[in-house]
């Protein structure tokens, strides 16, 4: 009878098999307000140190803005939260219990860290409607993707996310004929419709007109409170218009933190900036 | 506001579906038309009639459905998911060597030597005995499954490690010559057992059906039609579906795609896989056709074929594909009657001309000359 033992043993009525449970993804746990930890960050790249020792923390909810100069680290920085570099040493925690570094992008994505890169960046072969569909949160494994369809809830979200981004009228134009602003738009719509916790949006107004520049402003303003939103910007008047708090960086490392006015008036950045001008 | 309300072109919902039901019906029709139009012709006329299909011209037919299945397969990784490989022929011809180990074997003591169990190369070199991995070839269905089995699992070894460590572009292209060709290198040995470079022929049956039997001919020609028919189908139903749009995502972006959640290695390592069966598949109904299989077709020029004959018809339509294979073995079939040296100098030129001419194909050109119409 040993037989039939082991085969209850392997068959118990009171658990489930580890592969049959669903996967959630672990919960972010942002308990003591801080949504994302950077502490001691350095990546150098064949001996340029492109972070060096960097910390930052990032407030559940908040906008913050990052400027600095070319080469100061912004885009470096964005490149290890979101898994696409490996620091050398440092730590990166999503909230309190999820380590961030050795994480995949994909995964990072999963667990709800959107990105936004500099140049606009949208699948250009495709409609609109698809590059947001593309984009939504769903399992992105194989087979689910093959059988997908798109419920009503699901369209609904795409038809609120291409109203929100002003694209209705071109939901079914190639995501190529876009102009350079609607792209840029169309990448924010993308982040969105994924419904992340963390934005990471690198230049979101480059190359677009005054009236588009206000518009995304206040696009990204009434975003931040449900998301936490972080923008890497040059535009100083954009930085000014939608900014709480500024973070300063410079060779790889925090300058100057705190209201926009605090930071221009801080005499490392009068120095620096100046330094640079001159 | 819902997207029910908008229409469908508005939306730019476009379902698997629709896809399908837009391209299969008149792909298929054309393919099983001729086909049933030639077979009938060869088995129902006399060869006098007017309407004979001579057995040479079946066998032909046979042949280039199976370099359009082929063409079909290098489409599906380079048209859509821009991986340029230049090693099909690979997986080609490992799916015709795994038949053609079958037929060896059904050849039993009919061979020159008489030798029940060993093919007439093994006697020849000497040999005592079946090697291990000749056991079981004398069953169709292990046969059958080794058509699969051992392409897939090479193009699944393959793609995992040259996906997973991020190889693209051109160095990933000469990683898969240098996989056909070191395959060539090695089919090349004897000692390997698959026949030196003479290969595998003097084929006598396929399943107890003589292959120089017009009705075998005709059967197998049309096997390779129902194939291909199938092979399109689920093909443009793949391409067509969310996954589809995935792959082509992966091909124009893979930073984005993967930065909004696809795990792209994989879906890249298994349309890899996905491919390599089309192609050995391709290879298996081949190899009875023209009855030899040896280790020149794992020669790179050939892979480099069969890449022209997609940039010719088209890319990413997989129609376009397969229009490129008939036409531009049609045209080496006729040329080389005529001036056979000529030849690569011909398809170097087409190639060159193509690109420069005609980068969307064949059906690009067609595409263009509607769209202008219609404006």
């Amino acid at each position: 009878m040993t037989l039939l033992k082991d085969i209850r043993n392997s068959m118990p009525r009171d658990q489930v098999w580890p592969f049959l449970i669903e996967k959630r993804p672990p919960k972010i746990d942002a308990s003591h307000r801080v949504l994302l930890y950077v502490e001691g960050l350095s990546v150098s790249f064949d001996g340029f140190k492109a972070l060096n020792n960097l910390n930052l923390y990032i407030d559940d909810g908040e906008l913050r803005c990052l400027i600095g100069a070319n080469g100061a680290g912004k885009t470096t920085l964005m490149d290890v939260i979101t898994g696409k570099t490996q620091p050398d040493e440092g730590e990166v925690w999503f909230g309190q219990t999820i380590d961030l570094l050795g994480k995949k992008e994909a995964e990072i994505a999963e667990l709800g860290i959107g990105r936004k890169f500099q140049k606009p960046s949208v699948f250009e072969a495709q409609t609109v409607f698809a590059n947001l569909e593309l984009a939504m949160r769903m399992n992105k494994s194989i087979w689910p993707t093959l059988l997908a369809r798109l419920n009503s809830a699901q369209s609904d979200r795409i038809a609120e996310v291409l109203g929100v981004i002003g694209l209705t009228e071109h939901s079914g134009l190639l995501a190529g004929a876009l102009s350079h602003g609607q792209k840029q738009w169309l990448e924010i719509g993308m982040l969105l419709v994924a419904d992340p916790r963390l934005l990471l949006i690198d230049e979101p107004v480059a190359g677009m007109t005054a009236q588009e520049t206000e518009r995304t402003a206040e696009l990204l303003t009434s975003l931040a409170g449900e998301h936490t939103v972080v923008v890497v910007e040059h535009d100083m008047e954009f930085v000014r218009s939608i900014a709480r708090t500024v973070t300063v960086l410079h060779q790889g490392a925090v300058l100057a933190e705190g209201s926009m006015q605090d930071v221009q008036n801080h005499p490392a950045v009068i120095e620096v900036y100046l330094g640079e001008d001159s | 506001m819902t997207s029910s309300a908008l229409p469908a072109p508005l939306t730019g919902r476009v379902t698997a579906l629709h896809e399908l039901r837009a391209r299969a019906p008149l792909f298929l029709a054309i393919l099983f038309a001729t086909t049933i139009a030639a077979s009938l012709g060869n088995l129902l006329f006399p060869e006098d009639s007017l309407f004979h299909v001579s057995t040479y011209t079946i066998t032909l037919l046979g042949k280039y459905l199976c370099y359009a299945l082929l063409a079909m397969s290098v489409d599906v990784v380079w048209g859509y998911c821009g991986i340029l490989s230049l090693g099909h022929g690979a997986f080609f011809t490992l799916g015709g060597y795994a038949l053609g180990m079958y037929l060896m074997r059904q050849i039993g003591d009919r061979g020159v030597y008489g030798n029940p169990e060993l093919p007439d190369f093994m006697v020849f070199l000497d040999w005592q005995e079946l090697p291990w991995y000749w056991a079981g070839f004398d069953q169709f269905w292990i046969a059958a499954l080794m058509v699969l089995l051992v392409p897939g699992l090479l193009a699944f070894v393959f793609g995992y490690l040259a996906f997973r460590s991020r190889v693209v572009g051109v160095y990933l292209s000469i990683m898969t010559q240098a996989m056909t060709y070191a395959l060539m290198l090695g089919f090349f040995r004897n000692e390997l057992g698959f026949g030196g470079n003479n290969g595998l022929t003097d084929f006598k049956d396929l399943l107890g059906y003589n292959l120089q039997a017009d009705t075998t001919r005709v059967g197998l020609m049309f096997a390779s039609a129902v194939a291909l028919g199938l092979a399109y189908v689920i093909s443009q139903w793949m391409m067509g579906s969310k996954l589809g749009r995935v792959i082509i995502a992966i091909r124009d972006d893979e930073a984005r795609a993967r930065f909004i959640g696809f795990r792209t290695e994989n879906y890249k390592i298994w349309l890899f896989v996905y491919s390599a069966l089309l192609a050995a598949i391709a290879g298996a109904l081949y190899v009875p056709q023209v009855g030899i299989i040896n280790p020149g077709e794992f020669s790179p020029v050939n892979s480099i074929e069969m890449v022209v004959w997609v940039a010719v018809g088209g890319r990413g339509t997989l129609y376009g594909a397969i229009i490129g294979a008939i036409l531009v073995n049609y045209a080496k079939t006729r040329f080389t009657a005529i001036w056979p040296e000529a030849w690569l100098f011909a398809l170097g030129a087409l190639f060159v001309g193509v690109t420069v001419f005609l980068p969307q194909g064949i059906v690009g050109l067609f595409k263009n000359r509607l769209a202008g119409r219609a404006t």
